[in-house]
C-alpha cells in the first residue's frame, strides 16, 4: 500500500492558472476602455480582451472548483480506479 | 519532427515588441506555477515507477494530451506557421498525414505491444525482442541526439526571444533551463506531463484569438481565399494536394509520393511510433485501454491544430501590410522574416495582457519541450544504459537518485550544446539532419519486430545499423555532389523537405531488407519467448463487453473519417 498523499489533479492547477489569467486580462481590458493603450491592436473595438479574459476567468473558475482537491468525487486525473 | 527552422542567422537589434506590466505578471505566474507543481509532486515521486513512467497512472485523456504536446513546442508553430506563410496549405501535410495515420496505428496496432510487454522505453522494447546489441544502438542514439536536440531547441528559442522581445539570450538560456531543470528533477516525468498538458492548455488560450479575429477580419475562409488570390495572382496556396502531382508545380517541390510514402509513412510512422520522446508519455497511461485511447485522443487534436499554426500563416499572407521574406534578406534589409509571422500576427490582435498570454503559451511551448527531453534522456540513459551495462544490482532509490542527477546533467549537457550552437550554427543543420537518420530505420525494425515473429535478433540489430548507414550515406553523398539529388529524391527540383523524406523512405526499405534477409538465414526465437512481444504470440485482451463507444477502434475510425473528410475538404 503506498504511503503517497492525496493527488491533486492537473485540472485543478490549470483552472487556478486560467482564472489568474482571465483576471489579469479582464482587469486590463476594462483599464483601457478608460486609458487607451500606447499601441492600437488591429479590430480594437472588439475588446477581446474583455471576453476573452472573461472567458478564460469562467473556465479557470469551473476547473479550479470542479476539480479543487476537497472534491475528492471528482478527482478523475490521477487515481487508478477513476477516468476522465 | 521540429519545424522548418528557424532564426539561423543573427537577430535585428531592435525587439518587434515590448512587454507592459500585466504581461510580465502573467509570465511570471507561469514560473510559480510550474516550479510550485514540481515542489508539489515530489512528495509523490518516491520509486523509479514514479519518477521514470509517472506511476503508470495516467489516464488516457491526460497521457494522450501529453503525448500531443510532447511536440507541440513554440519552435514548432512558429516554424510551420513561417511554412504555411512560404508553401501555403502544403505544410498541413504534416498535421495531417503526417501524423494521423501513424497515431491511430500506435495507438490500434502497436500499443498492446508496448504496454504488455511492461517496457519502460522504445529501446528497452528491442532490448526485449532483438537482444542488448540493437538496445545499445537505440540507446545510445537516442540519448546523445536528445540532448543536442535539446541545446538547439534551447538556443533557438533564447534567440526567439531575443528577436521578439529584446531579451538577452543567455538570461533566456539560464532561467528556462533552470526552471525546467528544477521541476522535473523534482516531479520527474509526471512533472513533465503535467506541465505539457498547462502548456497545451496555454498554447490554445493564448493562440486561438488570432484565427478568430484573423478570419473576421478576412471574411472567413473564401475572403482568405480570395485575398491570397489577389496578392499572388495563383489559387494554389490554399489547396493541399491538387499541385502534388508534378516537382515544379508546387514550391516545396514535392511529389504525391514524397508525401505519402516519405512523410505519410516512413517519417511520420518513425516519429510518432518508436520516438521515445512521444511513446513515453502513452507509457504512463493506467491500463491497455486508456493507453490505445491516448494516441488516438492525440489525433483527433492534433487535426485541430492547424488552425492556430497553419492558419495564422495564411493569414499573415493575406493581411499583413509588409511582405515577409527569407531570414538572410530580413536581416539585410532590417524587415520581417517568414519566422516572425506568428509574433506579428500576435501583434497585430493582442494588446497588453493578451500579449503576455501568446508569449507565456511560447515559452511554455520551449519549456515543455525541453523537459520532455530531458526526462525521456533521464529514463534511457537511467534504465537503458547506466541499469543494463554499468551498475546492474543497484536498488531502486539509487537509480532514481541517478534519474535525478541525470536530469540535470542533461540540461547542463544541453546549455553546452547550446552555447556551442551559438559559435557554431551550421551544427544546427548537422544535428537535425543526424535525428532524422535514426528515426526511419528505428520504424522499420520495431514494426518488424512487432508483426513478424520470424525476425531474429541479428536481423533486429544488422538492419537497423544497415538503415541508419545508408541514411548517413546518403545525406554525406548530396552533401558531397548535389546533383545526386536526383537519385536520393528523384528529381533535381526537390528541395531539402523532399530529400529529407525520400533519404527516410530508401533507408527504411534497406533496413527492412536487411531485417528480412539476416532474419532467414539466422535461427528464430522459439515462440515462447515472444509471447507479450510479437503479433500472433500475444493475446490482447478483448473488448468485446465495452460498449461499443468506450472502445478505442470506434474512436479510432470516427477519427480517420474526420481526417478524409479534412483532406477532401482542402483537396
Amino acid at each position: 500500500m503506498s504511503s503517497k498523499p492525496e493527488s491533486i489533479s492537473i485540472w485543478f492547477f490549470v483552472g487556478i492558472l486560467l482564472a489568474f489569467y482571465g483576471l489579469v486580462i479582464t482587469a486590463e481590458g476594462l483599464y483601457h476602455l478608460v486609458v487607451p493603450p500606447a499601441r492600437e491592436v488591429v479590430l480594437a473595438w472588439l475588446h477581446a480582451d474583455l471576453w476573452w479574459g472573461a472567458l478564460l476567468f469562467a473556465a479557470g473558475l469551473f476547473y479550479g472548483y470542479h476539480f479543487a482537491p476537497r472534491n475528492h468525487d471528482s478527482q478523475v486525473a490521477l487515481k487508478p480506479k477513476d477516468d476522465a | 519532427m521540429s519545424g522548418p527552422l528557424l532564426f539561423a542567422v543573427a537577430a535585428p537589434a531592435e525587439s518587434l515588441f515590448s512587454l507592459g506590466a500585466a504581461d510580465l505578471v502573467i509570465i511570471a505566474a507561469y514560473f510559480a506555477m510550474v516550479l510550485a507543481i514540481g515542489l508539489y509532486l515530489k512528495g509523490r515521486t518516491q520509486t523509479g515507477d514514479d519518477f521514470f513512467m509517472a506511476g503508470r497512472e495516467m489516464t488516457a485523456w491526460i497521457a494522450g494530451l501529453s503525448f500531443l504536446s510532447a511536440n507541440l513546442g513554440s519552435l514548432e508553430l512558429m516554424g510551420w506557421a513561417a511554412a504555411s506563410y512560404q508553401y501555403g496549405l502544403l505544410a498541413v501535410h504534416w498535421y495531417w498525414i503526417g501524423a494521423i495515420p501513424a497515431m491511430l496505428f500506435l495507438g490500434i496496432v502497436m500499443m498492446p505491444f508496448y504496454y504488455i510487454s511492461k517496457t519502460h522505453s522504445v529501446p528497452g522494447y528491442l532490448q526485449l525482442r532483438f537482444g542488448e546489441s540493437s538496445r545499445a544502438l537505440a540507446a545510445v542514439s537516442f540519448a546523445v541526439m536528445t540532448v543536442l536536440m535539446s541545446g538547439i531547441n534551447m538556443y533557438s528559442m533564447a534567440l526567439v526571444m531575443k528577436v521578439v522581445l529584446g531579451w538577452d539570450i543567455n538570461f533566456s538560456i539560464w532561467v528556462s533551463s533552470l526552471t525546467v531543470a528544477a521541476y522535473v528533477a523534482l516531479g520527474g516525468l509526471r512533472s513533465a506531463i503535467f506541465n505539457e498538458v498547462l502548456q497545451f492548455v496555454l498554447i490554445w488560450a493564448g493562440a486561438l484569438l488570432i484565427p478568430i479575429l484573423g478570419l473576421y477580419e478576412a471574411g472567413g475562409w473564401a475572403g482568405l481565399q480570395a485575398r491570397i488570390a489577389e496578392q499572388l495572382g495563383r489559387t494554389d496556396f490554399t489547396h493541399a494536394w491538387s499541385t502534388l502531382g508534378r516537382f515544379q508545380d508546387n514550391p516545396m517541390g514535392v511529389h504525391w509520393t514524397g508525401i505519402v510514402f516519405g512523410l505519410g509513412w516512413v517519417i511520420s510512422f518513425g516519429y510518432w511510433t518508436t520516438d521515445f520522446l512521444v511513446v513515453q508519455r502513452v507509457l504512463a497511461a493506467k491500463d491497455l485501454r486508456a493507453a490505445k485511447m491516448a494516441p488516438i485522443i492525440g489525433a483527433g487534436f492534433k487535426m485541430m491544430v492547424p488552425f492556430i499554426v497553419i492558419l495564422p500563416g495564411l493569414l499573415g499572407l493575406a493581411l499583413l501590410p509588409e511582405k515577409l521574406t527569407g531570414e538572410a534578406e530580413a536581416v539585410a534589409t532590417g524587415g520581417h522574416s517568414y519566422n516572425e509571422v506568428l509574433p506579428l500576427m500576435l501583434a497585430r490582435y493582442c494588446g497588453p495582457g493578451l500579449l503576455g498570454l501568446g508569449i507565456t503559451a511560447l515559452i511554455a511551448g520551449f519549456m515543455a519541450g525541453m523537459a520532455g527531453n530531458v526526462s525521456a534522456f533521464a529514463t534511457v540513459w537511467t534504465y537503458d544504459l547506466y541499469r543494463a551495462f554499468i551498475k546492474p544490482d543497484a536498488s531502486d532509490a539509487h537509480y532514481v537518485a541517478m534519474g535525478r542527477w541525470c536530469t540535470i546533467l542533461g540540461v547542463l549537457a544541453s546549455i553546452g550544446t547550446a552555447y556551442l550552437v551559438m559559435e557554431f550554427q551550421s551544427i544546427m543543420d548537422y544535428v537535425q539532419a543526424l535525428f532524422s537518420f535514426f528515426i526511419a530505420p528505428l520504424f522499420g525494425t520495431v514494426i518488424l519486430g512487432m508483426l513478424w515473429k520470424r525476425a531474429t535478433s541479428a536481423g533486429g540489430f544488422w538492419g537497423l545499423l544497415a538503415g541508419t548507414v545508408s541514411s548517413i550515406a546518403m545525406w554525406l553523398w548530396v552533401k558531397l555532389d548535389p546533383s545526386a539529388l536526383r537519385y536520393v529524391a528523384l528529381s533535381p527540383d526537390a528541395k531539402d523537405m523532399a530529400e529529407n523524406l525520400y533519404r527516410g523512405l530508401w533507408s527504411w526499405i534497406i533496413c527492412v531488407v536487411v531485417t528480412v534477409a539476416v532474419s532467414l538465414a539466422t535461427k528464430p526465437k522459439p515462440d515462447a519467448d515472444l509471447v507479450g512481444l510479437v503479433y500472433g504470440c500475444t493475446a490482447i485482451p478483448s473488448e468485446q463487453d465495452v460498449a461499443l463507444w468506450e472502445r478505442p477502434i470506434f474512436w479510432a475510425g470516427v477519427v480517420a473519417v474526420v481526417f478524409v473528410a479534412l483532406n477532401l475538404y482542402f483537396w
